[in-house]
């Protein structure tokens, strides 16, 4: 008997491709990424997917890119291959979402500016092309540096404040930048131990109000207290997961290799971390 | 020296192109890029001859045109022997501009040989700002006297215009993309547009200053300027007028210098005004720079000698904390040299 042609069952259609899809919520979703420099892999099929309102610990040996990384999320360096979803959506369309806080060497600190107009730039992208900064944003900024403790400073020339106030002023222009998803490139970097104290209190502040925070980290000894999860990485991802999950000797050992000296500072900061 | 109208003429010309070079320069300094005003000002000498080959004519605006475009290419040529030919930036530049230059010479010899209309190279690499008044293109009563405009003088000051209103309008985005690239481009600020943006301004500027200062003293009008007022101020906006002030004090000073100093040495005639434009601009500098009250030569020396690091006591109760104030301040020392 043949049958009349009927409306297609949507069931028995068969399934198209499997195209990945995101969540609108996951803040950060990288696919197949992989960047090369001079036709050199530097970071080779990345897959990584970070849940909203964590502190995230991006950790590995020099050289295994995670400066690269981030370059790469933000479009800074190209990419030979994958892509990366922010809230569901290409960077592209979602950069007011994202702050930045490059390496603190990534400037030139001689240049003629006050920390307040640093951190106003971090409005900018709300501003607009063509439009003047107005009195609100300057206000922003002003109350971004008070809330990293360095109000009192606004108006000296950068050249004249401490590394550790350099990177509160970076902050602050991060904070000014109101994003709901952080990349911050070695923030503890040569930072005094007070300023060291604050940006952890930063970070909290921010993970209470859902927001994601992505931190390039080279202490082992504090990855454990201060993130909920952890990235390791050596050109792949070794593993990336939640802290207890994943920071284990096991773990550390493959994404270190035979670095004894660093090995042994892990060793430390495990039974430091009661593992 | 007594002051004629063309005197007047020629500070007045000197001054536009100055403070027209210093703006856009001021950028370049920031930049860490001041060479490439030295590789653009070269190199747009293919554009110009290729101009004039096509209109016959000088100081046109299709020879305008080539040279920018050119100059333009410069900064897009150099970026790609850069990027693909493995070699750093000093040397891309090294390449891409001498040889484009060269060429510039080579036709400019045919444009001689086929046309018998004089490009003379002496007056591409230093002007001949004495002669632009000569060249009228308007006049008119003003009050009691009579003014003869010339070309240069609108040419410089059109140009010295756009570069203010360009740097007015996109003043934060230049200010961003000059301090921290990655981070103007994150937030959207086409960095790599901005880039191109000033190497046009640069380009434009230095084919509308070929004629009174030529191709290489118009590099003083570029860099030195803008050095000199980044040793006197912390502030973006006061160094770009300050950089416009010190342009004009070359120009005046460059001329009264040229007509005035070489009768005292026993010659007759006076020297080239764009030379001593380009002189009154290093002295200068060399003056700021030993006397600045923040980053001269002479205040480093005293502070060393009443032993105190830095001009401005660093009051942070949070930092010293950690590293105690002894090694605090030694760190600033360091970094202050």
């Amino acid at each position: 008997m043949i049958q009349t042609p009927s409306r297609p069952d949507v069931d028995s259609l068969p399934t198209p491709p499997e195209v990945p899809t995101h969540s609108p919520e996951m803040p950060l979703a990288i696919d197949d990424l992989t960047v090369a420099y001079h036709n050199k892999p530097v970071l080779w099929d990345i897959d990584l997917d970070i849940p909203e309102g964590k502190l995230v610990g991006i950790v590995g040996p020099n050289g295994a890119g995670k400066s690269t990384l981030m370059k790469a999320c933000l479009d800074l360096v190209p990419k030979a291959s994958g892509r990366v979803m922010v809230y569901g959506k290409p960077y592209k369309r979602q950069r007011s979402l994202v702050g930045y806080v490059p390496q603190r060497e990534s400037v030139d600190w001689d240049y003629p500016i006050s920390a307040l107009d640093v951190v106003t730039m971090g409005t900018y992208g709300r501003i607009g092309l063509f439009r003047p900064v107005r009195k609100l944003h300057r206000d922003t900024a002003m109350n971004a540096l008070e809330h990293v403790g360095i109000g009192h400073l606004a108006k000296r020339q950068i050249s004249q404040l401490s590394g550790g106030q350099q990177q509160r002023v970076f902050l602050a222009r991060a904070l000014a930048q109101d994003a709901r998803l952080y990349f911050m490139d070695e923030p503890f970097a040569a930072v005094d131990a007070s300023t060291e104290r604050a940006i952890i209190d930063l970070l909290h502040e921010l993970k209470d109000q859902g927001k994601t925070c992505l931190v390039v980290h080279h202490d082992l000894s504090t990855v454990a207290q201060y993130f909920d999860w952890v990235v390791l990485l050596n050109m792949r991802v070794v593993k990336a997961g939640p802290t207890e999950d994943v920071f284990t000797r096991e773990n550390l050992h493959a994404t270190y290799g035979g670095r004894l000296a660093l090995l042994e500072e892990a060793g430390q900061a495990l039974r430091d971390a009661g593992r | 020296m007594t002051w004629y109208a063309d005197d007047v003429w020629i500070v007045i010309i000197g001054s536009l192109c100055a403070v027209a070079c210093a703006l856009p320069g001021c950028f370049l300094v920031l930049r860490k890029m001041s060479m490439m005003g030295d590789a653009i000002s070269h190199a747009v000498l293919p554009g110009l001859a290729l101009g004039f080959l096509v209109t016959q004519s000088r100081a046109s605006l299709p020879m305008f045109i080539g040279a920018a475009v050119v100059g333009v290419l410069t900064a897009v040529f150099t970026q790609w022997v850069g990027q693909f030919g493995k070699v750093d930036r000093g040397a891309a530049m090294g390449i891409v501009f001498t040889t484009l230059f060269a060429l510039g010479l080579l036709m400019m010899a045919e444009v001689n040989h086929k046309t018998k209309v004089d490009l003379d190279v002496s007056c591409v690499l230093y002007g001949a700002i004495e002669f632009t008044p000569l060249h009228v293109i308007h006049s008119f009563q003003w009050g009691e006297t009579w003014i003869e405009l010339p070309l240069a003088a609108v040419t410089l000051g059109a140009v010295l215009l756009i570069n203010l209103i360009v740097i007015l309008a996109l003043y934060k985005e230049f200010n961003l993309s000059s301090f921290d690239p990655a981070l103007a481009r994150t937030v959207g600020v086409p960095a790599t547009l901005m880039h191109y943006l000033l190497m046009s301004m640069v380009a434009v500027t230095t084919v509308a200053s070929f004629e009174a200062v030529g191709s290489i003293i118009v590099i003083a009008m570029l860099v030195v300027p803008g050095a000199t007022a980044y040793l006197l101020t912390n502030r973006l906006s006061v160094m770009l007028g300050i950089s416009a002030v010190v342009g004009i004090a070359s120009a005046v000073l460059g001329h009264w210098g040229a007509v005035t100093l070489p009768p005292k040495f026993g010659y007759e005639n006076p020297t080239s005004t764009s030379g001593g434009m380009a002189v009154a601009a290093g002295v200068l500098f060399l003056l700021v720079w030993v006397f600045s009250p923040t980053q001269g030569l002479l205040q480093g020396v005293w502070m060393r000698v009443r032993k105190e690091p830095n001009p401005i006591p660093v009051t942070d109760p949070d930092c010293e904390s950690s590293r105690g104030p002894t090694s605090h301040h030694a760190a600033k020392t360091l970094r202050s040299r």
